[in-house]
């Protein structure tokens, strides 16, 4: 039997797109599987996936628990550690349809939930603190159990197949959004195992991510210093937790976020004014382990807007478009043009040149 | 000119405080008084200058480390590792000190007008004019002058813990430059194997008189008194004690 | 008449046929090997004092000269082997310690060589490293947890760091230990190589004052040549607890190498011995590290980074957290086959344990308990080449120090006689004759070769991972697979084995 994304360490090459209305009109998942669909050849059929913000309305303040499960055991099992530490507003399967590729699909469930207070209290820390190691506990703890995603009015919907299956597979026609991410996935090898496909997500986050990076155990090992813990042995999930521990848990501004992840060549700070010098050096010092190193282009999706981001030296592609309040990132242009084809502007993005696109009135991710 | 300043340490972490000092030395004040000093390690460590501090209370760990000229007059006792590296400068310490006063200390002087504790003086040097000298008022702990390699020591066993003998084991063990004086004698038993008393010369007379009259100064003692009672000298049998150890492999 | 057991280690084979008698070879040995008859006008050789350095075969005008082991067999035995038979002979006649030089030549395993370096093949791509950027900047200091910002500045600045351009330092050897010539050589490479060089414990010679910001400053249990002045000459200050060659004991330079020169350094008379102690004597539990780490950055303002170097042992893991918690900014872990100019063999060859296993050993506990990041980590004792580099900052490590390989860069042929004081290189010896042989200018340029070579080295290999930045390989050891290790080395050494 091949090993699974966690007990072996999978290489996988990619396609991603992304779509936000800055406005928070919400849009349904049509744009997002035409575009990511137009670079087939760039995923093998071994993985796709999307995020989706403001498909929650209803539910906007629960957290919004998308599970994978093997079996109904694990289910239950898992249900009965859900129902200790949440109050569960709602729970039940993620509606899908029949599609032909699309085989062997785990139990699909989810869960609109409020932690418990008491615990809350009781463990002495933030409510999404709580939840994010809660969600670490499930997918070390609970075998054949996987948490999909766990943000507020926001889901990740993935699976094993090309992504235009997968976004037939989970009817995203028909969920509104203003912020649409997605992945077809060429791993090298894989077991068919749903939960290694992407996005990969915590809480708010989610990443869609294409390459390979060289610098995976050095930013593993140094993420595991704060309490995380890569089960997947994946690119993204380090890429997710080094998110999540400069915006959320350290407040790092997103600038210098991205200056530490793609860090401007020495010679290149070198020549900053010497203010500018001082900041960006001290950011490179205290986070070299974050350097995000060799080829890499992501997209970080949150409620508040995204940024997109590849390599300091330009190892992967990554195009930009605007057309009023949209804005679009991609692979390939012909993937934002097969959505919208005559944009305002279009822009190849630089390498270790951050595209942010964030909501109206919101000024950090 | 003379300006001075009092600082009230009560409370004051030793980074600020030895900050509080360099900033009133930087600003050419020449005397400073501290006050309500209790544990404040590193007073006077690094600083070279000839200004005055004089302390009040009870001074932390290292007091005058790396010393480089200033005079320290402690109204208390001192802890552990006074004049640690000391390079330059005088100690007026008017109560006890502890273990290893004048560790490897290169230059300058301690006097000391209540007992020591174990180690004092451990590899103290001494370089062309550089010739540090420790003078202890009272009684020491074992290993007195261990390693020394150079500098004047001298051990006046005239208060301390009635008890206890003037100095403890391992007088002078390793010891292989500069001259120990010790008032009264010391059991042969006690002493290090590299140290062998001496008969005093009349330098020696000279030289205890110079220092003795210092020690006497700085406390208000009797001078004559104190050098009316014979001294035991001692010195390392050779400037090398370890030259057959060892063997080419 | 008295036989002497010990008959001569080095046969010295002199070509009648080349040999003009030309007495350069007497000249050069400062150990008497060659001699002069000046009766029969002839040179010839006393193999009992041979130590096979190399210097008259180097000098020898005609290659008249070869030195061979001598050939005295002793009947096979694998366990009384020739080593421990002369041994015994030498400490019966003397009653001596066995003195020795240099590191640990026992054959223990040697990690590195059982460690494999990856590259990228297609999934992602290898970096050409002669026209891409690659980087090999280092910073050594303490780094905050976190940065803070206000209003887009920092909140407080950076604690002071040591910024090198390769992380490769020269390793601390004393003025006294080694000869100024080589102390020169090695602060002047330092200096065209954008490194630093270490004083070790014998003082700052007057002449080296100027390559300051290239220069480490050592203390130690001696505290030779320690004043103010001497704590802030330096870009970082050293705090010696142990060393590789010699785990928990001191040191001790005789008086003979204590001229004038080496006397000023270390502020002690001229022909005294310089003992250090083996323990600091205001150190004798951690807390007073702290004491004493804290006195020298009093002394120094705050404004140098603090290291403490010890000996790698058994229990290094937990002594280096430790070490870290009493505020030192940099660890150095010297380990087994570190260099010294004399120690006592027995120790030298069976005290401590490699550097590799202590530095994995360290690194991942500094990580499970979360501080790796706060304090920076340097390895000393047994790089020999650049893919020994890069397997150590792989498993962990910020920088090395190199010794032996700069001494030996410098001219030393590993004889292992530095105890003696006769180095016919002009290295590890302070007898004038001697040490103008080795001219610094020339030192300089021989040893800041070795490191622009081995960065050369160190960016091919770089590059062949899809990495181009130095950090990006501290603590990858997913870059690194074991070959021929049992599952406990690989769990210690924190790799996987080849092929897995």
């Amino acid at each position: 039997m091949s090993l699974r994304e966690g007990e072996v360490r999978i290489p996988s090459g990619c396609a991603i797109s992304g779509i936000m209305n800055r406005k928070g009109y919400l849009f349904s998942g049509h744009d997002i599987i035409q575009s990511i669909a137009l670079m087939h050849d760039r995923s093998n059929g071994l993985g796709g996936g999307f995020a989706a913000y403001g498909i929650y309305p209803d539910y906007a303040d629960h957290y919004a628990i998308h599970m994978f499960y093997e079996d109904s055991f694990c289910r239950e099992e898992t249900e009965l550690f859900i129902n200790d530490h949440f109050n569960v507003e709602v729970g039940g399967r993620i509606p899908t349809r029949k599609v032909s590729s699309i085989t062997e699909a785990p139990i699909i469930w989810r869960y609109f939930v409020q932690p418990k207070a008491e615990k809350v209290m009781e463990m002495d820390l933030e409510e999404d603190e709580y939840v994010a190691r809660l969600v670490m506990q499930i997918n070390a703890k609970f075998p054949g159990s996987f948490v999909v995603s766990s943000g507020k009015n926001m889901g990740a919907f993935k699976g094993v197949g090309y992504p235009e299956d997968i976004g037939e597979f989970y009817k995203l026609d028909s969920y509104k959004g203003y912020l649409w991410t997605a992945h077809g996935r060429f791993p090298t090898n894989t077991p068919g195992w749903w939960g290694g496909a992407h996005p990969f997500t915590l809480l708010d986050w989610s990443i869609v991510h294409n390459g390979e990076i060289s610098s995976y155990d050095a930013n593993r090992r140094y993420i595991e210093m704060f309490g995380y813990k890569c089960t997947l042995q994946t690119d993204t999930e380090v890429i997710t937790y080094l998110f999540d521990l400069l915006l959320r848990k350290q407040g790092l501004p997103l600038k210098a976020v991205v200056t530490a992840m793609a860090a401007p060549l020495w010679s290149n700070i070198e020549r900053l004014a010497p203010e500018e010098r001082e900041l960006v050096k001290a950011i490179r010092t205290v986070y070299s382990p974050l350097l995000v190193n060799g080829p890499f282009s992501i997209i970080l999706g949150s409620r508040k807007g995204f940024v997109a981001l590849n390599d300091r030296i330009k190892l992967r592609a990554l195009v930009a478009a605007e057309k009023d309040d949209f804005i679009y990132v991609a692979s390939e242009e012909s993937a934002i043009r097969e959505i919208c084809s005559n944009p305002d502007r279009l822009w190849s993005v630089a390498g270790g040149e951050p595209v942010i696109g964030l909501l109206e009135g919101v000024e950090e991710l | 000119m003379n300006q001075n300043i009092t600082i009230d340490a009560k409370g004051i972490y030793y980074r600020q405080l030895n900050e509080a000092i360099k900033a009133s030395l930087q600003d050419k004040i020449n005397t400073i008084e501290l006050q309500n000093v209790n544990g404040q390690r590193y007073i006077g460590a690094g600083i070279t200058n000839d200004a005055t501090i004089s302390i009040q209370g009870t001074p932390g760990n290292d007091l005058a480390a790396y010393m480089d000229g200033l005079t320290l007059q402690v109204y208390g006792n001192a802890q552990d590792g006074v004049a640690n590296t000391m390079n330059k400068g005088t100690i007026i310490i008017h109560g006890d000190a502890g273990d290893a006063l004048g560790y490897a200390m290169r230059g300058g002087e301690v006097y000391v007008k209540g007992s020591v504790g174990y180690r004092v003086a451990i590899h103290m040097k001494e370089f062309q004019e550089k010739v540090p000298l420790v003078v202890v008022g009272g009684k020491a702990g074992s290993f007195f002058g261990e390693y020394m390699a150079g500098g004047i020591l001298i051990l006046l066993g005239l208060r301390g813990r009635e008890e206890q003998p003037i100095v403890g084991d391992y007088c002078g063990t390793g010891m292989h430059g500069g001259i120990m004086y010790i008032r009264g004698s010391v059991e042969e038993h006690k002493l290090g194997k590299e140290v062998k008393p001496v008969e005093m010369t009349e330098e020696d007379h000279q030289r205890l008189a110079l220092y003795v009259g210092r020690f006497a100064e700085h406390f208000g003692e009797d001078k004559e008194e104190i050098l009316a009672q014979p001294f035991t000298k001692l010195i390392p049998y050779n400037k090398r004690p370890y030259g057959n150890l060892y063997v080419g492999a | 008449m008295k036989v002497n057991y010990l008959m001569p280690e080095f046969l010295i084979d002199r070509d009648e046929q080349r040999c003009t008698h030309c007495r350069i070879c007497v000249h050069q040995c400062a150990n008497e090997a060659h001699l002069w008859n000046d009766k029969k006008k002839i040179v010839y050789g006393e193999d009992q004092n041979c130590v096979n350095c190399h210097r008259c075969v180097a000098t020898c005008p005609t290659r008249a000269l070869r030195i061979r082991n001598y050939p005295l067999e002793y009947k096979n035995n694998a366990h009384w082997t020739p080593h421990y038979i002369k041994s015994i002979f030498k400490q019966a006649n003397s009653g001596g310690i066995l003195l020795a030089g240099m590191g640990c030549d026992r054959p223990y395993p040697v990690y590195w060589d059982h460690l494999l370096i990856n590259a990228s093949q297609v999934t992602n791509p290898s970096i050409d490293p002669l026209r891409e950027p690659m980087e090999l900047k280092t910073f050594l200091g303490r780094k905050p947890e976190k940065l803070s910002f206000q209003n887009g500045k920092l909140a407080e600045a950076l604690p002071p760091q040591v910024e090198l351009d390769i992380p490769i330092m020269f390793a601390a050897m004393s003025f006294g230990a080694i000869s100024l010539n080589a102390m020169t050589s090695l602060a002047m490479a330092a200096k065209e190589m954008g490194t630093c060089y270490n004083t070790g414990e014998g003082g700052l010679h007057s002449s080296l004052y100027q390559y300051g910001e290239n220069t480490i400053v050592q203390v130690a249990s001696g505290r030779f040549g320690i004043d103010p002045e001497y704590l802030n000459a330096g870009t970082a200050i050293e705090i010696k607890i142990g060393q590789g060659a010699k785990p928990g004991i001191g040191g001790h330079l005789p008086g003979e190498k204590v001229g004038m020169d080496v006397s000023q350094t270390r502020m002690i008379p001229e022909g005294s011995d310089a003992i250090s102690p083996a323990p600091h004597h205001d150190i004798y539990s951690i807390e007073d590290l702290r004491q004493l780490i804290y006195s020298l950055k009093e002394a120094t303002n705050y404004t140098k980074p603090v290291a403490v170097k010890i000996a790698a042992v058994h229990n290094s893991a937990a002594i280096a957290s430790g070490i870290a918690r009493a505020g030192a900014d940099i660890i150095v872990l010297d380990g087994l086959r570190g260099g010294t100019g004399a120690a006592p063999l027995r120790t030298r060859d069976s005290v401590g344990i490699p550097i590799e296993l202590a530095l994995a050993a360290v690194d991942q506990r500094l990580r499970n308990e979360s501080i790796r990041n706060e304090v920076s980590l340097v390895v000393a004792g047994s790089i020999r080449c650049s893919s020994d580099v890069v397997k150590a900052i792989a498993l962990g490590a910020d920088a090395c120090y190199i010794g032996t390989a700069a001494l030996i860069a410098l001219g030393c042929h590993m004889c292992q006689k530095c105890y003696t004081g006769k180095c016919n290189w002009g290295i590890a010896t302070q007898n004038p004759k001697l040490t103008k042989r080795l001219d610094p200018e020339e030192g300089a340029e021989r040893a800041a070769n070795l490191l622009r070579a081995w960065s050369r080295e160190i960016k091919e290999m770089l590059g062949g991972m899809g990495i181009n930045a130095l950090e990006s390989l501290r603590g990858n050891r997913l870059m690194l697979r074991g070959i021929d290790l049992s599952e406990r080395d690989l769990a210690i050494l924190g790799v996987k084995a080849a092929g897995e």
